[in-house]
């Protein structure tokens, strides 16, 4: 069984604007030991899916079930989450220098992250874990820095003392939310480094949440693709990245300026990502798509199994075997949406036909 | 005297012998000192942040110089004292073969409209209470160059070329997305046709999608305008796909500079390598069997800089001589001239640095 698992999981806000609906159905699992990235822009719902998981979503209209270990984290009380919370499932920010207390120093916050959970753990022994873990995550003198302020750190050390504070109670799940979006380069490589070693030495599940496909690239097992609240695709690293079927995963992928064809003109998706008070209708994603066909502007396609291995699914209406970047399955993708398009006409055209005192409308 | 040398289009010139008239903007040897002072009643000057020390670079008409560098390394420093926007603390800004270093600010006017910015935070650089025809109406507004109906007209003809609805004259900047204030941004910078742009990491704060948008825009503006660019960015693959040349900081200096295919293909500054190893790329298998070189500790203070060679303490290939001799940017291992590195023992083509990332893949 695994380790979580998510199903149609829903949430919503209602504002004064109506009801924002931030995540509309969405089912996920991770395992022990693997890394599930979750990619999407901004607005995708991809944060708000994971925080409330941990109740972090105070207001938020809630469906759905998250089973963790055997427990439906979404049945608990407060109190209940709160001793998971941490323990079991920790979790690494974007901004370190927020989610870090300014006025405490870095090993009184790591210290007081273990004490809450156990008492019987000494100011001493606790304070002892403290260095440990910062030297773990490659603090130098860890025994002298853990008397540190946060912003006597740089912001590279600011989240590895995240990382050390996530890790401090051996949690089974980690959820990172844009842990290296913040930090320059050098300092990412330096960063995932360090989550890939400690999730390898401790078997942790890993639940990476980003917007750069490079950084999943590096890190993920599977991916799950976001749009507008929903999977758009979920599939193994590999297909993603070499045969995705999803216009959107498709778009992100060719969006991105690459090495072999530097200076070219990229090929980005058109358009803006919809409002989640007034989604479009059918498909969220079709007024920006570049394959939309008839049935997408009324249907919502579900997600289902597409290309050739099980586990790779899509929520789309373009034919199954058409994933991938290469010329067939463009070709299969044209075809698809040209034998639309020539079905549509024809059916207009029959019911103009059968109204004959109507006005003859122009159909392009 | 540069007219004899033999030129070839393909390629641009070195600095030294590129034709003036190929040259916008040359920038020599420029300094730029923050005061530190201390917390006493006389505040005392106490140290100086060396934000930029000593960096010379040339734009070229139409052309487009990619600035990558880390935080800190004070690529903004540097965008701002040729933009004119802060004093410089020695050296020169030469546009069109005049020196603009620290000119008043009445003799600054004209050049402003030559040399105009676009700024990374398309939330922070617009003001959110004006309308976003009055805010890319500025320019016309500040240099007196339109007025009234002509001033309409020439700013809804800006924001259709931007690829904003002209309808919108009138709506706040809040109601517009990310991706669209960016190309408020744009045409702002636009309006008085400037010859040079200095964009600031402009599309860093934007999804990929809509990064890709802009880019374009920018692509195609330069193509329309002969717009030349100072692209300013942290990622990697952007300033590859947009730049014809590229220079590195690091820490207030240029670590290396050249063509964009020298630079990208045959690195020779260990901080270069380190940089382009460490860049995620959207593809799986190449990440797989990249070996990413982990540099160890952090961009050191500015205030404090290392001697020598400013990279030493984090390069893996550093001997004694880097902690003592600072390095000259010159041609290194038979590179063309236009290619240059600062650095005492430059990398090798298939060199292998030391300290690679040893982890195991799955």
């Amino acid at each position: 069984m695994s380790l979580l698992e998510v199903t149609d999981l829903r949430v919503s806000f209602p504002t004064a604007d109506g009801l924002v609906q931030a995540v509309r159905g969405v089912s996920f699992s991770v395992e022990n030991g693997r890394t599930l990235g979750i990619v999407g822009e901004s607005g995708s719902g991809k944060t708000v899916l994971t925080q409330t998981l941990l109740g972090l979503t105070p207001g938020g209209r809630v469906e759905g079930k998250a089973v963790f270990d055997g427990t439906d984290l979404l049945s608990l009380r407060p109190d209940q989450l709160r001793r998971i919370r941490g323990a079991q499932i920790s979790v690494i920010f974007q901004d370190p220098l927020t989610s870090l207390h300014p006025l405490y120093k870095v090993g009184w916050q790591i210290t007081e992250m273990i004490r809450a959970h156990d008492k019987s753990v000494s100011r001493k022994q606790a304070l002892d874990r403290a260095v440990e873990l910062l030297g773990r995550v490659g603090i130098p003198r860890p025994r002298e820095r853990v008397n540190d302020y946060p912003h006597q750190f740089s912001g590279g050390m600011r989240q590895r003392a995240m990382i050390a504070m996530a890790l401090s109670l051996s949690p089974k799940l980690i959820i990172a939310d844009e842990p290296t979006t913040a930090l320059d380069a050098t300092v990412q490589a330096q960063i995932l480094d360090l989550l890939i070693r400690l999730q390898q030495e401790s078997d942790t599940a890993l639940i990476m949440i980003t917007h750069d496909l490079g950084v999943i690239a590096d890190i993920a097992d599977d991916v799950l693709v976001m749009y507008a609240g929903k999977a758009a695709e979920k599939a193994s690293k590999h297909d993603i990245f070499y045969r995705p079927h999803h216009p959107y995963t498709k778009g992100l992928l060719e969006s991105i300026p690459n090495s072999s064809a530097a200076g070219d003109r990229l090929r980005p998706i058109t358009g803006q990502p919809p409002s989640l008070i007034r989604l479009p209708s059918g498909c969220a994603f079709h007024p920006r798509c570049a394959y939309v066909m008839e049935r997408c502007l009324t249907e919502q396609p579900r997600l289902a199994p597409v290309g050739d291995s099980g586990d790779h699914v899509s929520a789309c209406f373009l034919p199954v075997m058409a994933a991938g970047l290469a010329d067939e399955a463009e070709e299969l993708r044209r075809r698809a949406v040209g034998q639309g398009r020539r079905e549509a006409a024809a059916r207009i055209a029959e019911e103009i036909a059968e109204r004959p005192e109507a006005e003859g409308s122009v159909i392009a | 005297m540069s007219d004899t040398l033999p030129r070839d289009d393909a390629r641009p010139l070195p600095p030294e012998a590129a034709m003036e008239d190929d040259v916008l903007i040359r920038v020599d040897n420029l300094v730029k000192y923050f005061p530190v002072r201390g917390g006493g009643l006389i505040r005392r000057v106490v140290g100086q942040v060396q934000a930029v020390d000593g960096v010379s670079l040339v734009v070229r008409r139409g052309q487009t110089l990619g600035l990558v560098g880390e935080t800190g390394s004070g690529k903004s420093t540097l965008a701002r004292c040729i933009a004119g926007l802060i004093p410089v603390t020695s050296g020169t800004v030469t546009f069109e073969g005049r020196n603009i270093t620290n000119l008043s600010r009445r003799a600054m006017r004209p050049v402003r409209r030559e040399i105009q910015m676009i700024f990374q935070d398309p939330y922070g650089s617009l003001n959110p209470r004006r309308r976003v025809g009055a805010i890319i109406g500025d320019p016309f507004a500040v240099h007196r160059t339109a007025s009234g109906a002509e001033r309409k007209k020439a700013v809804q003809e800006l924001m259709e070329r931007v690829g904003l609805n002209p309808e919108h004259f009138n709506r706040f900047p809040a109601e517009f997305s990310g991706g669209q204030r960016q190309r408020i941004g744009v045409a702002r910078a636009l309006a008085l046709r400037p010859k040079l742009i200095i964009c600031d990491e402009p599309v860093s704060a934007l999804d990929v999608s809509i990064q890709a948008q802009v880019l374009n825009l920018l692509a195609d503006l330069q193509r329309e305008f002969g717009l030349s660019y100072l692209f300013i960015a942290h990622d990697l693959e952007v300033v590859r796909h947009v730049s014809n040349d590229v220079a590195v900081m690091y820490l207030g200096r240029i670590g290396e500079s050249g063509p964009r295919d020298q630079v990208y293909d045959t690195a020779r500054h260990p901080y270069t390598v380190a940089l382009l190893s460490a860049a995620p790329a959207a593809d799986p298998d190449a990440a797989a069997e990249r070996r990413r070189i982990i540099l160890t500790g952090d961009v050191p203070s500015p205030i404090n800089p290392p001697s020598g060679c400013r990279f030493h303490p984090r390069c893996p290939k550093a001997q004694e001589l880097c902690s003592q001799q600072e390095p000259v940017l010159e041609s290194k291992l038979g590179d063309p001239a236009i290619h240059q590195a600062a650095c005492h023992f430059p990398v090798q083509a298939g060199e292998i640095m030391a300290r690679v990332a040893g982890r195991e893949r799955r």
